[in-house]
């Protein structure tokens, strides 16, 4: 395991919660009223979001969500209720809800639920890897330090304005369900977001940190795991160059793609499309489907042979990264594609169970999920990452290798068809390279391209030293709507022949 | 934890007191009920269902800092007697370690709703106790035609309460509901979408839902390949809300004062006063709208550039946000009015309503008055591209259609586009009459628009989209 030095306890609040007598009365009831199949979630997430404007605290808020839910399957049909009150007997009255709910839906459910098998982990415990609590850090310090990274940038020449927000979430989980399974779990991740602002007689732009949000506590904020003092000092100038840069002309470019933009691409073209729910059709109403369907698995062809991408929930600081995932399944790690090929889903119990002969394992690879007690447990995203090759090429390598191209830092704007196929992205940074070395910004930027097309373009991946993991706190999918955070790690990578977009033109002007 | 829970009216009424006690100057408490219950469908099967509770206290503590002052938030669920003095310690506390805050403002005065003492109002599985019958039917018959139905219905109740120090004791429960459905041929090579609000399941047949998706997807009989382009396109009043929720979101009066969004001024302040179209376009806020009832008082749990704590409370007034196609009101806090130097505060209202003025006719009859061109469904995945001229990019989804002629002709691709909705309220050439829509994209989040169609001579579709 990746734990080293102080390991974090359970937070002892939680733990003071009735949290095994709350669930034996749940799974008791749900029992006695005939459900095959039953299971309980206690659920505390604790959120705080700060944000200044110019340097001045705008907002400051501490959020609780506390309560609990259970679901169950009765007459071959899935049925859920929440509530919040936590009482034995609200935890009874929410297995007669979800018992109800399963009854009054079987008349429209054709398909008998089934759940593939799992081994059962009794009464067993998991921590993320975190140092610092965020909730354990006063207000003020955090206000303090935030207000002097704000600082920093408001007073360079050509930063006109500065926002800064923080967001930080505690999550401690207790689930246990009537096949034996019980565990407790406490999850911490941060999210920061510092954009300086420029503007100009004819026209504004802005900056952003690319620092990512992590499954990391506030020493993410005090400089482990990102160099803040380095990046700080740079976005003043990169945003005056970003002013001052020529319009790109829209054509066909060879790009260098950054980490810090790439995992987005990743994370829309690649892990939202090998969501088994979605190549089935789960989603085909909202987030929508996959061109990637299930008689593809083994044989289609997604990129080039350097593409080799994993899913996992075992990533350290991963933002997806659990023990032990809703369903009560241990966190895995797998192939989702190998040498360009798909050769693998992200799935829950039940697509396990229901596909178990396409996907060639009887097991779920523990991507069950509900971003509250509030909510319903759906398939979501593991860390989804792009492996590097083992003696992979610098950056600067792979830039060297495009006569005419532009390297791509930072993400901005996102945006992907129902089934995955054609995407368009912008950045925060965009530079020129002519004949293998770095010219200077462009701006107006947009890439555009198809799924397999664009990953079919990549030459090339870069080694190990360029592997950042990236990712987002609030992937949103279901009905209703849930967020969910998920981490994406790649390499820089090297993609020939992409549609540039100048969208000054796009707009018409 | 397990303590006793309390009444929504004794929580805010303790809660205040509480506060006073501990020696805040002021204190506001919210207390927001929610109840809400789902049907989600896809492959013609029940997928999940649930019936929920929720139940959140914030509270707001406002103490003397220097000579300003300064405000404490936290928000809980699952409060009882017991945590409910924690919860305005902590507030008070918070107050007390934070400086001055810029949009402090005197409390907002106000007495006791008439309907204060009520409790707060539920919804529960019974609400689809005609629909549900009546949508196991559509999914039969939908397998017995080789069809593929996906959806999902939902209906919740929020109730809110918001009590100060000031004096102000004010309740209101807004039922909300919609549903959203999309069918699919037999191979899946086409799908088609239908969507509406309701506010309480009593006006939605299923069947007649899956009448219009079969009616649709009957269009795909013809498929025709269009090439990307600017091609004249009619937007139906869901195609419009997706467009228009969007810019709805961007008027935050100061992001516009601070040049960063499309209503900035060149060289500095906004745009307020400038025709932002030649047309007589309205964009128009009013809690009260018959149909899609809003909450009619400010609830902020944080402030920001259109929204103060210190305003919870605050009456919101009908307002024109754009009108006979004038830039008049941008949204504001009291704090963020006074920067852009508007009379009075214009905060954020859950509703919207497009029009334009003498606009008459439906989507049909822009059907019928169009030679050649586009017919769309609705719009998805829109994401600001550039905020200097609001430019959006997004796909077409679930039915981009050909019109021949005055008729719909068949089925054409899927497009990425990439357009400024604020450029279309110059560019269309004929609209409709305005009509309660559902976004595809928003209307989760924000039902409760109206809309009308609009033909754009030049839709920008950037490029091709596999999508089906």
């Amino acid at each position: 395991m990746y734990r080293v030095g102080v390991v974090p306890d359970i937070d002892a609040s939680f733990l003071a919660l009735p949290r095994q007598e709350l669930a034996a009365a749940a799974l008791q009831r749900a029992r006695d009223l005939g459900a095959t199949f039953a299971e309980f979630r206690l659920e505390r997430i604790r959120s705080e979001s700060i944000s200044l404007r110019d340097s001045v605290l705008e907002s400051a808020k501490d959020d609780e969500d506390l309560g609990l839910a259970v679901r169950v399957i009765h007459d071959g049909t899935w049925g859920f209720a929440a509530g919040v009150a936590l009482t034995t007997d609200e935890a009874v009255i929410l297995a007669e809800q979800a018992v109800n709910m399963a009854q009054v839906s079987r008349p429209i459910n054709a398909e008998t639920i089934e759940l593939a098998d799992e081994p059962t982990y009794d009464d067993v415990t998991w921590i993320s890897s975190y140092e610092i609590d965020p909730f354990s850090v006063p207000r003020a310090e955090k206000v303090a330090l935030l207000t002097d990274y704000s600082d920093r940038l408001l007073k360079a020449e050509g930063v006109a304005h500065m926002s800064v927000h923080v967001a930080t979430i505690h999550e401690c989980k207790y689930y246990a369900n009537t096949a034996g399974t019980s565990y407790t779990q406490q999850r911490v991740r941060i999210g920061p977001d510092i954009t300086a602002h420029a503007v100009a007689e004819d026209r504004f732009d802005s900056m952003s940190s690319t620092a990512p949000p992590a499954g990391r506590g506030w020493e993410y904020m005090t400089g482990t795991g990102w160099n803040w003092d380095e990046e700080l000092a740079q976005i003043p100038a990169w945003l005056a160059e970003k002013m001052a840069a020529p319009t790109v002309e829209a054509g066909t470019y060879d790009v260098v793609i950054d980490p810090s933009n790439l995992w987005l691409t990743i994370h829309e073209s690649i892990g939202h499309a090998t969501e088994l729910d979605r190549a089935l059709g789960y989603e085909a109403n909202y987030a929508g489907t996959s061109f990637a369907t299930l008689d593809q698995l083994g044989t289609l062809k997604y990129g080039s042979p350097a593409m080799h991408v994993t899913g996992d929930r075992t990533a350290e600081h991963g933002l997806s990264t659990v023990g032990y995932d809703d369903e009560g399944v241990a966190g895995q790690q797998w192939d989702l594609v190998k040498d360009g090929i798909l050769v693998g889903y992200q799935v829950d119990r039940r697509m396990a169970k229901k596909n178990e002969d396409v996907l060639g394992t009887p097991r779920s690879n523990g991507c069950a999920y509900a971003d509250s007690s509030g909510h319903i447990p759906i398939q979501r995203m593991a860390n989804v990452s792009l492996q590097p090759a083992p003696d992979g090429p610098s950056t600067e390598e792979l830039i060297s290798r495009v006569r005419n191209g532009i390297y791509i830092v930072g993400d901005k704007s996102w945006s992907i068809d129902m089934q995955r196929y054609n995407f368009q992205f912008t950045g925060q940074r965009f530079y020129k390279i002519t004949d293998g070395k770095l010219e200077g910004q462009l701006r107006d930027v947009a890439y555009q391209a198809t799924t397999t097309d664009f990953w079919g373009s990549m030459e090339a991946v870069g080694g190990p030293q360029t592997y950042v993991l990236g990712g987002a706190l609030n992937c949103g999918k279901a009905e209703p709507g849930q967020s969910g955070a998920v981490s994406h790690g790649c390499p820089s990578a090297l993609f020939r022949g992409v549609r540039i977009l100048n969208t000054t033109q796009e707009a018409g002007r | 934890m397990t303590g006793i829970q309390l009444t929504p009216q004794d929580t805010i009424e303790r809660g205040l007191a509480l506060a006073a006690a501990e020696g805040a100057d002021g204190c506001v408490v919210l207390v927001a009920e929610t109840s809400s219950t789902n049907l989600r469908w896809a492959n013609n099967t029940l997928t999940t269902n649930g019936a929920m509770r929720g139940s959140s206290v914030t509270v707001i503590a406002t103490v003397g800092a220097g000579e300003g002052t300064a405000a404490g938030v936290i928000g809980r669920s699952s409060v009882t007697e017991d945590s409910l003095r924690e919860i305005v310690s902590a507030a008070i506390a918070t107050a007390r370690a934070a400086g001055p805050a810029e949009d402090a403002r005197p409390l907002v005065d106000g007495t006791t709703g008439a309907d204060w003492d009520l409790e707060p109002e539920e919804t529960t599985v019974g609400v689809f106790e005609k629909f549900a019958p009546s949508l196991g039917e559509s999914l039969k018959r939908a397998s017995a035609e080789a069809r593929h139905l996906y959806g999902f219905a939902n209906h919740e109740v929020v109730t809110l309460y918001v009590g100060s120090s000031t004096g102000l004791r004010l309740r209101q429960a807004l039922p909300r509901g919609y549903v959203s459905s999309t069918g699919k041929n037999t191979d899946l090579s086409h799908s088609a979408w239908v969507g509406t609000a309701t506010r309480d399941f009593t006006d939605v047949d299923p069947l007649a839902l899956d009448a219009e998706l079969t009616r649709r997807l009957g269009w795909a009989n013809r498929t025709v390949s269009v090439d990307a382009g600017r091609h004249p396109t009619i937007l139906p009043p869901a195609a419009v809300a997706d467009l228009m929720t969007y810019l709805y979101w961007q008027l935050d009066g100061r992001d516009a004062l601070e040049g960063r969004t499309v209503f900035s001024k060149a060289g500095g302040g906004t745009r307020l006063g400038e025709p932002l179209s030649s047309q007589p376009v309205n964009l128009h806020s009013d809690p009260a709208l018959p149909g899609l009832e809003a909450f009619g008082f400010a609830v902020a749990r944080s402030s920001g550039g259109s929204s103060s704590v210190f305003d919870n409370g605050l009456t919101l007034a009908a307002t024109d946000w754009i009108r006979g196609g004038k830039l008049e009101h941008l949204m504001t806090s009291r704090y963020t009015a006074g920067l852009i130097d508007a009379p009075t505060a214009t905060p954020d209202i859950e509703n919207y309503v497009v029009s334009v003025d003498g606009a008459t006719g439906s989507t049909d009859d822009l059907v019928a008055g169009l030679g050649n061109g586009l017919l769309l469904t609705c719009l998805w995945y829109i994401r600001m591209v550039d905020p200097q001229t609001l430019l959006l990019t997004g796909l077409t989804r679930d039915g981009v259609y050909l019109v021949e002629n005055g008729e719909v002709t068949g089925a054409v691709n899927n497009f990425r586009f990439n357009e400024s909705p604020v450029d279309l309220l110059s560019r269309f050439t004929t609209a409709g009459a305005t009509v309660p829509s559902y976004s595809r994209e928003w209307g989760d989040y924000f039902s409760r628009t109206a809309t009308p169609p609009l033909l754009v001579p030049d839709f920008n579709m950037s490029s091709v989209s596999q999508a089906n």
